[in-house]
């Protein structure tokens, strides 16, 4: 099954959310990230955790049109694990000393930035979402999240026709417009 | 907040506009539109922003529960496995190898120390400087001192290596490839046929000599071991250019058997007499120092200390780190030729703690023990 899959092919297959490769790649790397966690003060969970952020980091990564891996995937996702383990370690003031190199790590500094500010994106929307209260959430995630178009979502809500759910949507849109780039803003 | 129609008609539009749902005429006007009045423009950008913040939200929620699939698929197929446990073989091994190259050479070197310090000290006096300046290498007796007292410690895992040699002199080296290629003074090794280098655990490993140079006094040497396992990246990058008056620098060195930290700054952007070379730094260098890595704050490598200043105290000298690269190139062209990868690009020790750069770096730094074999047994 591997040898079908190149590195290329399976970074393709990522950006492309083919299933197959998120799971050859899952497969191919946890196992190393759960030894790496478990040696330096972690656990089993906290491992998955590291790890999925990690490819979260990859995944977005290869989704931009300037992306270059100029290292091998396990090699990559090894150094974000590293880095944000590291991190996490020192949050909670348990910072490793013997936290050995043991694979070959590349500079990720750079990333690991890119990632925190997606995450702190991420977590904006979240909670930007979450305060607009119903039925504007729903009627968000049906049309910008699930792409449900405007008849369906009027049938789902009861809404007499499209156009006015269409409008309710579009209050909804201003508000959650309003509720984001005001935490969006103070984040910059 | 009241939402006049206007509003929601102009958001309409907006939203058709982005989506790419208008005809062409509509785009045009809508196009002059958005250039006459800026407040449109602006709803435009907004709207675009969000809609991408909204399909990022997106994807990363899709490909979040894509991963606890794939987790829970392979879990339940035995390819994950759901423990705290790791296998812990090679502990053991590690140690062994740790301790058995420092015992052979501890050992084997005991008997035959008295006979030839003498000599060696009147060997490595250096040949191109003046004795207004010191080559930092230090002399064997400190660190045979120490190799005793391990030798002792050490004795009972088995001696299988070099029995008949003799240390000459010691200093400090430190990766420029994490294949194994160490770069330390040409001066270190000065009349040695081979040398040995030991990391910050105390393993030593066998190195040859690649290649000296001793106008630029720099020498490249290459671990020849089977039990040194390879980084393959470095945590620090070479510079190319000059460093400023003033900068904050650090070192690692071995004047003494264990890894040693000091710091200063950049003094003068030229060496003793002139000598472009080099830099003047302000650290405090000790025999056993040549050779070392000197890195600024980002933990990049700017320059090799090489020799200090009698006369005046914390005045040390550091070949500039470009030499590296202009060695390395003559190296690619040598009759032999040698394939060396220098790495210029940012260390990813960059914007940490001195304690944890130090902790990354100190991997790469060895003590460099020069030695030649003893002829007649």
């Amino acid at each position: 099954m591997k040898s079908e899959y190149t590195e290329q092919l399976l970074l393709k297959g990522l950006a492309n959310n083919d299933s197959k490769a998120i799971e050859i790649i899952y497969k191919d790397n946890f196992k190393m990230i759960q030894n790496f966690i478990i040696n330096n003060n972690g656990d089993y969970d906290e491992a998955r955790d590291i790890f999925q952020e990690a490819m979260i980091a990859l995944y977005e990564k290869v989704q931009s049109e300037s992306f270059v891996l100029t290292c091998k995937i396990n090699t990559y996702v090894y150094s974000v694990c590293r880095r944000l383990w590291l991190k996490r370690l020192q949050s909670q003031g348990k910072f490793s000393s013997q936290m050995d190199i043991i694979e070959e790590t590349v500079p990720i500094e750079d990333d690991i930035e890119i990632h925190e500010k997606r995450n702190a994106e991420y977590e904006i929307m979240e909670r930007a979402l979450s305060s607009l209260g119903e039925p504007c959430k729903s009627l968000i995630e049906g049309y910008y999240l699930k792409k449900m178009d405007m008849q369906a979502i009027a049938k789902e809500f009861g809404y007499t026709n499209a156009d006015n759910a269409k409008n309710q949507k579009y209050k909804c849109f201003m508000r959650l417009k309003k509720l984001f780039f005001s935490q969006y803003n103070i984040g910059e | 907040m009241s939402i006049q129609r206007e509003d929601i008609a102009m958001i309409q539009n907006v939203e058709r506009y982005l989506e790419g749902k208008m005809l062409p005429n509509e785009i045009a006007y809508f196009e002059q539109l958005r250039k006459n009045i800026p407040e449109i423009d602006e709803m435009v950008v907004e709207h675009n922003m969000l809609m991408h913040h909204l399909d990022n939200y997106s994807n990363r929620l899709n490909f979040k529960n894509a991963l606890n699939d794939v987790h829970e698929k392979l879990a339940q197929q035995g390819d994950i496995q759901e423990t705290n446990e790791v296998s812990r073989i090679g502990r053991i091994v590690q140690l062994y190898h740790k301790y058995k190259r420092v015992t052979a050479i501890a050992a084997s070197v005991g008997g035959i120390i008295a006979l030839v310090i003498s000599a060696i000290v009147s060997s490595i006096v250096p040949t191109n400087n003046n004795d207004k300046i010191e080559q930092l290498s230090g002399v064997v007796a400190q660190i045979q001192q120490k190799q005793q007292s391990q030798g002792n410690k050490l004795n009972e895992v088995a001696k299988n290596k070099e029995e008949n040699i003799i240390v000459n002199s010691g200093g400090t080296g430190f990766l420029i490839d994490a294949s194994g290629y160490i770069i330390t003074n040409a001066h270190v090794l000065h009349g040695s046929s081979g040398a040995n280098v030991m990391n910050n655990n105390h393993e030593t490993f066998s190195a040859s000599i690649v290649y000296r140079d001793e106008k630029r006094d720099l020498a490249i040497l290459k671990i020849v071991d089977n039990d040194y396992q390879q980084l393959k990246k470095l945590p620090y990058g070479i510079k190319k250019t000059e460093m400023d008056l003033g900068e904050e620098l650090f070192t690692l060195g071995y004047p003494r058997n264990d890894i040693t930290y000091n710091k200063g700054d950049i003094s003068a952007s030229t060496g003793h007499d002139g000598d472009t070379l080099s830099y003047q730094i302000q650290m405090s260098a000790n025999p056993g120092n040549s050779g070392g890595p000197v890195f600024n704050k980002n933990g990049e490598v700017i320059g090799i200390i090489s020799t200090r200043e009698k006369q005046a105290q914390g005045v040390s000298f550091a070949i500039k780190s470009r030499n590296i690269f202009r060695l390395v190139e003559d190296l690619k062209n040598a009759d032999q030729p040698v394939e060396i990868k220098l790495f210029n690009g940012a260390s990813s020790v960059k914007n940490k703690d001195r304690v944890s750069q130090i902790k990354q770096i100190e991997n790469c730094v060895f003590l460099v023990k020069a030695f030649n074999k003893k002829l007649n047994k």
